[in-house]
This record gives C-alpha cells, structure tokens and sequence, in this order.
C-alpha cells in the first residue's frame, strides 16, 4: 500500500516554542484519514510544513513522492489546501477568487465548480469582504474541490459552516473517497471524523499519541455499562479493567476497558441482570481521555451517558 | 438605543490606553521628525537671513513668483525672519500634519473595524461612540503635544515667542480639521485603505484651492483659500501678526465634521460602510489567473489613484511655471531655488527641477506603500492561499516588485509629462517638454532603492517592513535638513535622493543612476534570496 504523505521523526520550533517535537504521521493513498487534536497541538504547523511553506527542523517528510519543501511548486500542482480561517482579498469577488486559485494551481473543473457552488448555495458575485465567516469558508473549499487534484489538506475545513452545510460537506467528501482521492483531514468535530475517516492520528503537544482504524481506538477505550441486577453483586471493584463503579441498591453503573469486558460481564450475569445498557465508547470520550491534561489516561470527566 | 451602554462613550479610557500602548514608538518618532524639520529649517533660516535687507528680497522673490506662492503661499510679512524661514513647514509641512491625523483616526476607526478586533471589543462594555471618541481624542492630544514641542523647538532656534506658538496652533489646526475628515471617511468606505485614500484625496483638494485662492489676483477668487484648512493654518499668519481668531474657523469646521463622523456612525452598521458595495463577476477575468495578473489587480486602484493625483497636480504646478516673472534675474530667487531643491539653472527650470524633486519624494512613498503590500498579505493568510497553489515563492514576490517599480515609473513618467503639458501649454510650445519629461524620469532609480529596501526587508526580515518608512522618513530629512546644517557629503550620499540629477536644465549623470540601479539589484536579490528560504507565515 503506498503512503501519500509520510512524516517521520518531525521536529519544528518557532524560537523557544517547540510546536512540533517528534510527530510521525503515515496517510495511506486513497484513505481519509482524520488529524485530531486540541487547539495549539500542532495541527496548523504539520500542514504548513506538509505546503513548503514551513521548514521542518529535523525528521522526514515526503509528500506524493516527493520533498514539500523543495518540490514545491510541483506538488501543489496535485494537492488542494482549505485553511480553517479562510481570508478573501476584499475586493474579489467568491467567483474570482475560486477561479484564480483554480488556475494558480493549474486547472479547475468547471462543471464540478458549478455543481459545488449550487449544493453549497454560494452567490459567487458578492465581493471578499461581503461574504459571512461561513461563506468564506464555503469559497476556500469549493475553490480546493473543484480542481482535479490527488490530495487534499484540509485544516478544519467546517469551522463556521452550519448543519446543513456541513452534511453537504460530508456528502462531498463521501465523493472524494470514491474516485480515490486522499483526504487529510483536521479537525475537532468528533462526529465529523467519525462520519468520515478511515484512518486517524490523534496528536498533542506536537507529538501522536494515537493512530489507528476508529475500531482500533475504540479498543483502547472504554465502555459504559448500567445493569439492573436481580440480586446483590460484591467483589466488582476488585476486578481488573473497572472504573468508576457506582451501585445504588441492584442497580450497577461502571466504565470497563476493553479487554476486561469479558470477565465484567460473566460477573455481572453471575448476580442475574434484569436490564442492561452499554454505550459504546465514543471518540469524544477517547479525546477527553487523551487531553484532560492529567496525562495518565484516566478521564477526569468520563463522557458518561445518563438517560 | 442611547443607552450608556450602546450609544455611549463607556469605555472610551481604556481604548485610549489600548490605542498609546500601540503607538508608543509611532508617535514619538512622528513628532521627532516634526520638530527637527520645523528647528531645522528655523535654525538654519536664523543663520542665513540675519540681515533684513536679503531676507526682505528672498521673501519678495516669492510672493512674487506665482508658481511658488501655489507651491507654498504668500509670505505676509517681508521683513519678518519666522515668516520665511517657516514658509515650507506651513506648506508641506502641514499636510504631512494632515496625513498623520488622518493615519492615526483610520488606524484606530476602520481598520480596527475591517480587522474584527473592534468587532471584539464592541462586544465588551464599549460604547457605540467610544473608538472614534478614542481615535479623536488621540488624534488631537498628538496636535496639541505637536503645537507645544513644535513651538518651544522654534524659540529655542531663536524665533519670537509668539509667532512659535501661532504657528504650533497652525499646524495642530489643521491635524484637528484632517482628523475630523478622516472621521467621516472612516464611516463611509469599508475599508481602512479607502478610507485613508478618500481623506488624502480631500487633502489634495483642499491644497490645490488654496495654491488657486493664493495665486488668485485682485479680481480673482481668491477666497477659495478660505475653503481650506491648509489655508486657515496659513492665514493665521504665524511671525505676521499672528490672527488668533483664525483658530476659531478650525475650530467651528473640526466641531461640524466630528458631529457629521458621529451622525454617520450611528446610522451604520458595525463593518458596513455608507458606500454600498456593488456586486462583482461571478467569475474571473482573463488576466486573473497568474501572480502578476493577481498583483495588478490588488495594486490597480490604488495606483489609478495616485496616477490622478500625480497628473493634476503636476498639470497646474507645471503651468504656474509660465508666470515665473519679476526676480528671474535675481540672485537671491536662484539662490532661493536652489535651497529648495532647484540647481543652479534659469530660474523657470530651476523651479520645475524642485516640483519635480518633490514628486520624486512623494512617489517613492507610493513603491514603499506597494512593496509593502507583500507584508500585508502574508500577515492576513492570504499568501498562505497562494503559494499553497502552483505558484513559486520567487514569481508571488516578483510579482509584487514589478507592479511596485513600474507603478513608480509611470507615476514620475505622469509628473514629468504632465508637467511638461501644463508648462508648455502656458508658454505656447511644448519644445521644453522632453528636458522636463527626461528631468522626472532621472528621479525613477532613486525612488525605486526605496521600493527596493522594502522588499530586501520583506524577505530577510518582515517583521520589520515598517522600517522601510523609518528610512524613508531619514532620508527626506537628510535631505532637507543636511545641507543647512552642512553635514559633509559623504553622510548626504547616504539618501539615494542626493544622487537624483536636479533637471531639467542640468544634464543627466548616468554613473549615479548606474550606481542605484546596482543598489536595486542587489537589494531585489536579498529579498529573493531571504523569502525563498524563510518559513511563511511570519506572523
């Protein structure tokens, strides 16, 4: 399987600030693959660095084959860029704006340009400076999808769009993945990853500390179990794997890696269970374990879901 | 909605603060250059006209030469040694009064609004009239520190008292007028670039009054200086008797225009301005799909702008060069001439060579101006955009200089030729148009180093692009200031003004220009050496 983009061992600091300390990323050709991770992680610094446009301090990248920071021009030729905060020149139009990124990059597909403007109802003769926070955005990404590239880096393409179009946008995407593009996407909207990816890398403090399938992550995660029980149950909370364990009369309320689902349950089936929910665990609940800053993995605030 | 809340002045102090912190070091370095060039001129003018015999002939061989009572007005008093010596500061200099007021309104008004962040601080306990309240307030607190250090630098170069002090009050008059004018087109444009352009444009109409008011005769109408707050300030006659009351007109028109900046503010909305944005093409034209086609259209109007300016006002300095009569042949006019800018030529050519001077200087602030948009661009993400295309470091930068440097070009090619038309129109042929065409063009490598320095700065260090009008602002200095105070000619040298030949009437010395054009080159080369190798953004 070949790699779109590899990054190994990237170091990148802005004077004392070490934005980027180590980070290795691998995008699969033809996958989506989801960039999480809190603001100030370094998502922004690795795309930079991925468009040449910065210089990585030490590591490795290689990007369709080739080296972002020298081939440069020849790459962009084949990737699209959406940033989170798009910035119009006041004075151009959406339409104008679409069309000449489009042919700075080397081509736009006018068809596709057309059928984008109408699914994300965009006006394209409103001037830069007219356009809403959303509009704007709506401009960058039909200006990055309209063209006919391999690639495409988007950095929190949706910050700003609403509901609506943001389901465009995943249908859109949807498209992408079929004709084979490679989508990098970041992102903090859960649902949009989940929605969307393959494949994600979730990174803090300019390093990743995840990456895998979402089934992969969800392994190392919990599940929320509440169980009506028909009779008492002691010796849970000895149990390897059980966290968080609440027991109000014969009801039980735990969290439980994993791995230690299995004996959980025959324990629990031991007592008798009369009513049983489980809530799969959510990326949300993998992220807040990976952020909530105490670094030992365990949740401050399990994402628990009470009904 | 007047509540105190929404439409009123809370939180007017902390935006002053916010407004000083951010212009600590501007500030100073404004009033600085002020007061050295207003002591500067007085000290050396102190020097040179002791005597009242010389000095009541120089201040005759101007009142008498038309061009240059359009180019500076009258001196009232003859005898008077603060009249002439303070001639051009109450000329020129206060328009750069009046572009430091408007600067500062605009910077703190609509381009805090086109950035959001006044968008951010409207949302705290702000009032409704509280960042123009704050923008004036700071606006006119600089006049009034303009007047006092301006007027105490004039005693101590040995000027009367009270003339300093008038013509303090003179120049802070017309920083007050601007900085209400600057209020309403703040309000009016949605951009703080057009709202700076459509203040300058007042400017320059406002000065081409006065110089047609000044030159007007007895039956003319000469009451178009009375239009204008160059005029008020000139009319307070500052060491020629000094009319207070004069104040008192800039003062009703500053309360008149402020009141019509706040009528406006209230009838807007936050980010929109009065001026409806019209509708654009829904998709793009030809020429706008490579760096340059993109640069022209980011630089066009600008530069139409300049180019309007540039052409009229030259046709009407070119033509008052016809009625260059009484003293031509007096030594004292030419020697006159040649302290403001002028050679040692006939005296109708040594007054073109000074407008043309002048020009070269202006211009060479619309290449700072232009190059300088590099930075802006990369500041606001939007270069990110573009060289996230196909598009080479070295083609966006390229891009930019060429538009910059020949938008400089044809701007001095527009003085030269329109000057050349207005004079030759007044003096029945243009067979003296070519030297006088020739003679602006000379100015072109010069105002190109400029245009040069900022992009060598953009690329080896574009946090510090503003310092390119540091040295802008040292080398007219230099060049105004230097020989007064006969600094030797090494140090003069450094300005690339100094090596612009002074024609027409003079002939043109290749090796200098020979020399800048080396000094461009190299300067370009830095800038592209330094951006293709440094991270973007550099925030």
């Amino acid at each position: 399987m070949t790699e779109a983009i590899h990054i190994d061992a990237l170091v990148k600091s802005f004077g004392r600030t070490r934005a980027l300390d180590g980070l290795e990323l691998a995008v699969r050709t033809g996958e989506v693959h989801g960039f999480l991770g809190p603001n100030g992680a370094g998502k922004t610094t690795t795309i930079r660095v991925l468009l040449g446009l910065l210089r990585a301090d030490a590591g490795t990248v290689r990007l369709l084959g080739g080296d972002p920071w020298r081939d440069a021009t020849d790459l962009h030729r084949r990737l699209a860029y959406v940033p989170g905060d798009v910035t119009l020149w006041p004075t151009l139009t959406g339409g104008e704006v679409i069309d000449l990124l489009g042919r700075l990059r080397g081509g736009l597909d006018q068809r596709r340009r057309a059928d984008l403007l109408e699914r994300f109802d965009l006006d394209p003769g409103k001037k830069g400076r007219a356009y809403s926070k959303g509009n704007r955005q709506k401009v960058a990404l039909i200006a990055a999808l309209a063209s006919t590239v391999e690639l495409l880096l988007l950095d929190e393409p949706t910050s700003g769009l609403d509901p609506l179009m943001e389901d465009v946008f995943r249908q859109v995407i949807r498209q992408e993945q079929h004709s084979g593009r490679t989508v990098l996407l970041s992102s903090h909207i859960l649902a949009e990853v989940e929605a969307l990816c393959d494949r994600v890398t979730l990174i803090r403090a300019g390093r990743a500390v995840q990456t895998g399938t979402l089934a992969d992550l969800r392994h190392l995660t919990r599940t929320s179990i509440r169980a009506d029980l028909a009779g008492p149950v002691t010796g849970l909370a000895e149990l390897p794997g059980v966290h968080n364990l609440v027991t109000r009369d014969r009801r039980v309320h735990l969290d439980v890696d994993a791995e230690a689902l299995d004996p959980v349950l025959r324990h629990l089936a031991s007592a008798g269970v009369r009513g049983l929910v489980s809530q799969p665990p959510t990326l949300e609940e993998l992220f807040l374990r990976h952020y909530d800053g105490t670094g030992d993995g365990t949740a401050a605030e399990p994402a628990e879901v009470t009904t | 909605m007047s509540g105190r809340g929404a439409g009123g002045y809370t939180g007017t102090g902390a935006l002053v603060r916010l407004a000083l912190r951010r212009d600590r070091i501007m500030l100073p370095v404004w009033l600085g250059a002020f007061v050295l060039s207003a002591a500067g001129s007085a000290g050396a003018t102190v020097g040179l006209y002791a005597d009242a015999g010389p000095r009541i002939q120089a201040a005759q061989a101007i009142n008498h030469t038309q061009s240059l009572v359009a180019l500076y007005g009258r001196i009232y008093d003859p005898a008077s040694l603060g009249a002439l010596a303070m001639v051009k500061a109450g000329s020129l200099g206060s328009v750069a009064v009046a572009l430091l007021a408007v600067l500062i309104v605009v910077r703190h008004t609509r381009a805090e609004e086109e950035t959001g962040r006044l968008e951010l601080l409207g949302a705290t306990a702000v009032g409704r009239r509280a960042p123009l309240t704050a923008a004036f307030v700071l606006s006119a607190g600089t006049s009034g520190a303009l007047a006092v250090v301006t007027a105490a630098s004039l005693v101590a170069a040995g000027l009367p008292a009270a003339g300093s002090l008038a013509f303090g009050l003179a120049w802070a008059g017309v920083g007050l007028a601007f900085a209400a004018v600057a209020g309403v087109t703040a309000q009016l444009t949605r951009t703080g670039r057009a709202a700076t352009g459509l203040a300058l444009a007042v400017l320059g109409v406002v000065y081409v009054l006065r110089a047609i008011g000044d030159t007007a005769g007895a039956t003319g109408p000469g009451w178009l200086t009375w239009l204008s707050p160059i005029g008020w300030g000139q009319q307070f006659r500052p060491y020629a008797g000094n009319r207070w009351w004069v104040l008192l007109i800039t003062l009703g028109f500053t309360a008149v225009v402020g009141a019509a900046g706040y009528a406006l503010a209230a009838r807007r909305d936050a980010g929109a301005g009065l001026l409806a944005d019209r509708p654009g093409r829904a998709s793009a034209g030809a020429t706008l799909g490579t760096p340059l086609g993109l640069a022209w259209r980011l630089h066009r109007a600008t530069l139409a702008a300049w180019a309007i300016g540039v052409t009229l006002s030259a046709l009407l300095f070119g033509n008052v060069a016809t009625n260059l009569s009484g003293f031509a042949g007096s030594s004292q006019a030419r020697d006159l001439f040649g302290r403001l800018g002028g050679g040692q030529q006939a005296l109708t050519q040594a007054y073109l060579a000074a407008v043309i001077g002048i020009y070269g200087v202006l211009v060479s602030a619309y290449g700072i101006q232009a190059a300088a948009r590099l930075r802006t661009e990369e500041v606001s993400t939007r270069t990110e955009a573009v060289l996230a295309t196909a598009t080479g470091r070295r083609s966006w930068l390229l891009a930019h200089a060429t538009v910059a440097l020949l938008g400089t070009a044809l701007l001095l090619a527009l003085t030269g030729a329109a000057a050349a038309v207005g004079y030759g129109a007044g003096a029945g042929g243009l067979s003296q148009g070519w030297p006088v065409l020739a003679a602006a063009l000379a100015h072109v490598p010069a105002a190109w180093v400029l245009t040069g320095l900022v992009l060598a700065l953009y690329g080896l260090a574009p946090r510090l692009v503003t310092l390119a009008w540091a040295g802008y602002a040292g080398f007219v200095l230099l060049g105004e200031l230097g020989p007064l105070l006969r600094l030797r000619q090494a140090v003069l040298d450094v300005s690339p003004f100094t090596h612009s030949p002074r024609g027409p009437g003079v002939p043109i010395a290749a090796v200098p220009l020979l020399w800048l054009l080396g000094v461009l080159a190299v300067l370009v080369g830095a800038g592209l050496v330094g951006f293709t190798r440094r991270d973007v953004p550099v925030s």
